[in-house]
């Protein structure tokens, strides 16, 4: 029985902590529909380019490593740029679906160009940490647990707090809020809309790149990251689309079900349900609370 | 103009005969290599038959979905199965009854459409996507166990003639999209499209001055099934010859959903035109890369350009012309007709002027 109860804590934990990898790929679509109530759905595109242009950097060009983050970082900023400037800027006035398809195209864009600069291959991501339970844990407490999930929380954790403390107490974070409530008022009172936009963007793309190494390290930088990426979109729904705490807790959530289904639901109907669970958990939220956990209410006027 | 038959207008007849004498009469004669039927013609076919589904469900009801490979694949292994376990249905109504199968489906998960919209239905309907794929894969009886993942699919015959030949098969496809085209189009101009376009442009709106929601949606939602279904038993049986999960992967739905948008959002035509160019884009794309740069390209490179180029089209049609390339040919339409009149030449009259 005790053994039973300590394999459901490992799935348990397990799902937890992967379920942070899911909410740090959730965190950037949080932050830019927050700033401009733009669904970006290039997000998981982003986490693609900027991790496989880091690995480039770092394997191509032996750049060391804090380098190539850094160069990547600036490169997001770059992209962050480029959309606001050539995309978003022209669609200003355009419907909330237009928008949506506009970064769909910008994910394209954005996977085409990171193949063909850095090749198609899977490659390696070696942080330094590896995936594979952690001694201290597994004598103390009889958990297996891998090192790369607790890293993976401990950097969610860190940003999540980052991000709370811009948004609450910088002039910034401010501008931001204000922003994210009305747009127009905020630029009449003389809010500059453009920086707050392209700061939001870049913050985007530093959380996409930091999501990638993550992800990276665990299953190798590769093409199927852009999938992988989408099951943000049932964390989102959970945790709702404006709230950066609803995209922790969703991320947690999903992580956790999806382990737990997988383990002790999956094989009776030959596994691999990890595939649809999430989406389907995520029609259920839908039906019965449409905003999700943190977001706010949907209220729609003819 | 006043129709003439149904919901059609001279023109409209006029139009069919045109493409009718194209593709049955000039296109047989004069195209003989096998390449132009398996590669381009046979998928252009049911890619466009899907397209019109995704049109159905996305560019006349105005709901954001993105599964149409799911109900594809749904289709098409239907398909495979009726064929293998009641050949007494025949082809053409295993293909209607895969196509019932898919619409099926096609309401389960349209149903949350009722409660949201816009990026969340999407996710809903990502549901579907990956679910029918799973189910298949994981389900043995649905590949009647093979173990090889690719099954063979079976050979088309109607009415005791086998249709084995990419002619035949070129004709199989015709006459399916045909009737499918005119009937989607019919529906679009009556009660029933009225109704979707009710809904599309302001449900609360529509709901207020007594369009059911309810039926509207999910019948948008069986019907936009049934289309990509067919389209996807078609696909398998006449384009791949075999049938694998993998090849009606969320790919493939972004694909039609590309072609849905670029071609143009709610217009029929719009799916034909979308289905050709992502279609023939990249056959370019390679042929220039071939005899232009004699293949110092790599593939890999020019299949990344491709990407760029059709999610670079994607945006610029979003912010210049969101109603995509068959405005675009109106436009064109109406500024040759203009030109014309003003010219002087007889018959011809300004679109504006004939109101």
């Amino acid at each position: 029985m005790a053994n039973e109860l300590l394999f459901f804590m490992e799935v348990l934990v397990g799902g937890l902590l992967a379920g942070t990898m899911y909410s740090l790929v959730a965190l950037g679509f949080v932050l830019i529909f927050k700033a401009s109530a733009t669904f970006n759905f290039s997000q998981g595109a982003m986490v693609f380019f900027s991790v496989l242009a880091f690995c480039g950097f770092m394997q191509d060009f032996n750049i060391p490593f804090v380098l190539a983050f850094i160069l990547a970082a600036f490169l997001m900023v770059v992209v962050g740029l480029c959309t606001e400037r050539l995309v978003l800027r022209p669609l200003m006035n355009a419907s909330e679906d237009t928008v949506l398809m506009a970064t769909i195209g910008l994910g394209y864009v954005l996977e085409g160009l990171a193949q063909a600069a850095w090749g198609v291959e899977v490659r390696r991501l070696d942080l330094g940490i590896g995936d594979f339970p952690v001694p201290w844990i597994a004598d103390n407490l009889k958990l297996f647990i891998s090192a790369l999930d607790i890293t993976a929380g401990l950097v969610a954790a860190i940003m999540i707090i980052g991000l709370f403390l811009l948004f609450k107490y910088t002039k910034i974070g401010l501008g931001l809020r204000a922003v994210a409530d009305d747009a127009g008022a905020a630029s009449s009172i003389g809010i500059p809309l453009k920086h707050i936009m392209l700061l939001v963007w870049s913050a985007a793309g530093v959380v996409a790149l930091v999501a990638g190494m993550m992800w990276g390290a665990r299953a190798g930088v590769q093409f199927a990251l852009v999938d992988l990426a989408l099951k943000a979109l049932p964390v989102l729904i959970i945790g709702g689309f404006s709230s950066i705490p609803g995209a922790i807790i969703g991320g947690l959530i999903i992580g956790a079900v999806e382990k737990i289904l997988e383990v002790y639901i999956g094989p009776f109907f030959g596994g691999a349900i990890e595939g649809w669970a999430p989406y389907v958990l995520a029609i259920f939220f839908l039906l019965y609370r449409p905003e999700g956990l943190f977001g706010e209410k949907i209220i729609r006027r003819v | 103009m006043k129709p003439i038959f149904m919901t059609y207008t001279k023109k409209d007849l006029i139009n069919l005969a045109v493409c009718m004498v194209l593709s049955v009469l000039i296109i047989p004669t004069f195209i003989k290599t096998e390449y132009w039927y398996t590669s381009i013609l046979i998928p252009w076919l049911c890619l466009a038959l899907a397209t019109i589904g995704q049109q159905i469900v996305m560019g006349y009801t105005g709901q954001l979905a993105l599964g149409a490979a799911g109900f594809m694949a749904a289709g098409a292994f239907a398909m495979f199965n009726l064929i293998l376990r009641v050949p007494d249905l025949g082809f053409v109504g295993s293909l209607i009854v895969s196509g019932l199968i898919a619409a099926a489906f096609g309401i389960l998960f349209g149903l949350p459409s009722l409660k949201v919209r816009g990026i969340y239905l999407m996710v809903a309907t990502l549901a579907s996507q990956f679910f029918i794929i799973w189910m298949i894969d994981k389900f043995g009886w649905f590949k009647n166990y093979d173990s090889s993942g690719i099954i063979t699919a079976q050979d088309i015959v109607i009415l005791g003639k086998p249709f084995t030949t990419p002619l035949a098969m070129y004709f199989v496809c015709l006459a399916v999209t045909t009737i499918l085209t005119l009937l989607a189009m019919n529906m679009a101009r009556g009660s029933t499209g009225r109704n979707w376009m009710a809904v599309r442009d302001m449900d609360i709106a529509a709901e207020s001055m007594g369009v059911s929601l309810l039926r509207t949606k999910v019948q948008a939602f069986a019907i936009s099934a049934f289309y990509c279904g067919v389209a996807g038993a078609l696909f398998a049986f006449c384009y791949l010859k075999s049938l694998e999960p993998v090849a009606f992967d969320i790919k493939l739905s972004f694909k039609i959903l590309f072609m849905c948008i670029l071609g143009g959002l709610g217009t029929i035509n719009g799916a034909f035109i979308g289905a050709a160019f992502i279609l023939l884009f990249p056959v370019l794309l390679n042929a220039i890369g071939n005899n232009v740069f004699h293949g110092a390209i790599d593939a890999t490179i020019i299949s990344s350009i491709e990407q760029v180029i059709f999610g670079l089209l994607m945006i610029i049609f979003m912010i210049y012309e969101p109603l995509g390339m068959a405005k675009l040919w109106e436009n064109l339409k109406q500024s040759m007709r203009s030109k014309l009149s003003s010219s002087g030449i007889k018959g011809v009259k300004s679109p504006i002027l004939k109101k």
